[in-house]
């Protein structure tokens, strides 16, 4: 998250929105927006409907064993096709946001 | 003659402790850092050797150094800590589901209509009517 903030611009030079999904609730990505200084729209699915729709559960994933997302990377194009995604077999590991960059550039 | 403190031990442990700690709230931050914790082994690494040199004196020179119960405590609690972190970073978080489910390229994306942080709801169809382009990231949330 923090390496697509800082990018941002970058992003929105290209004519591409970054936009985070998760279950959290609204309030909860709005103090996170806050004590971390994220610019960009973050996205609340607090019945994991999108996140079951792409793939991306993580069924009972919390502590306490609520569906959550896990981490994947997707790169949609005006026509609504994915063109390129990432799915790290690592929480720690995410997307650098200089890989999805070259891949919006390879469009 | 008093014996001297044995500097090397605490100042091994001291880094050990540095070494597990820094990952989150510093070396994680960036990925060069993030993705193999090389700075957080070689961390690791030192402590060891700080503590290795520690030991070696206590033992080889008992009449100068103390450090031999401390020292060998420190060490078995240094190899714990080191044990927890690579545990932690081999295993522990890539205990996700596959990603065999997960849509490909060349799919269509989902389209979606969800609630920003501040209530404001958002569609993909939207957004595409600005943009050209989206990068979807999901993550696990913050609960």
């Amino acid at each position: 998250m923090r390496g697509f903030e800082q990018h941002l611009n970058e992003f929105h030079q290209r004519g591409v929105e970054v936009v985070a999904i998760s279950v959290d609730s609204p309030a909860e990505s709005r103090q996170l927006c806050q004590s971390r200084g994220y610019t960009f729209p973050f996205l609340s699915d607090p019945k994991a409907d999108t996140i079951r729709q792409y793939g991306v559960l993580h069924a009972d994933g919390s502590p306490d064993g609520k569906n959550i997302a896990r981490p994947a990377e997707f790169l949609v194009d005006a026509s609504g096709t994915i063109r390129w995604v990432n799915l790290t077999d690592d929480i720690r590991v995410r997307a650098r946001p200089e890989s999805v960059l070259a891949a919006i550039d390879r469009l | 003659m008093q014996r001297r403190r044995n500097i090397l031990n605490w100042a091994g442990f001291a880094i050990v402790v540095v070494a597990l700690v820094s990952y989150i709230p510093f070396f994680a931050l960036f990925p060069a850092t993030r993705d193999v914790p090389w700075a957080n082994y070689l961390l690791f690494l030192i402590g060891g050797a700080l503590l290795a040199g520690g030991l070696r004196r206590a033992f080889r020179e008992p009449e100068r150094y103390r450090g031999k119960i401390s020292g060998s405590i420190l060490t078995v609690l240094s190899v714990l800590l080191l044990a927890f972190f690579v545990v932690t970073v081999t295993y522990l978080t890539k205990q996700i589901p596959s990603a065999a489910t997960a849509l490909g390229v060349n799919q269509k994306a989902p389209p979606f209509a969800l609630v920003d942080a501040s209530g404001k709801q958002v569609s993909s169809a939207g957004l595409l009517n600005d943009h050209r382009g989206l990068v979807l990231v999901f993550y696990r949330g913050y609960w």
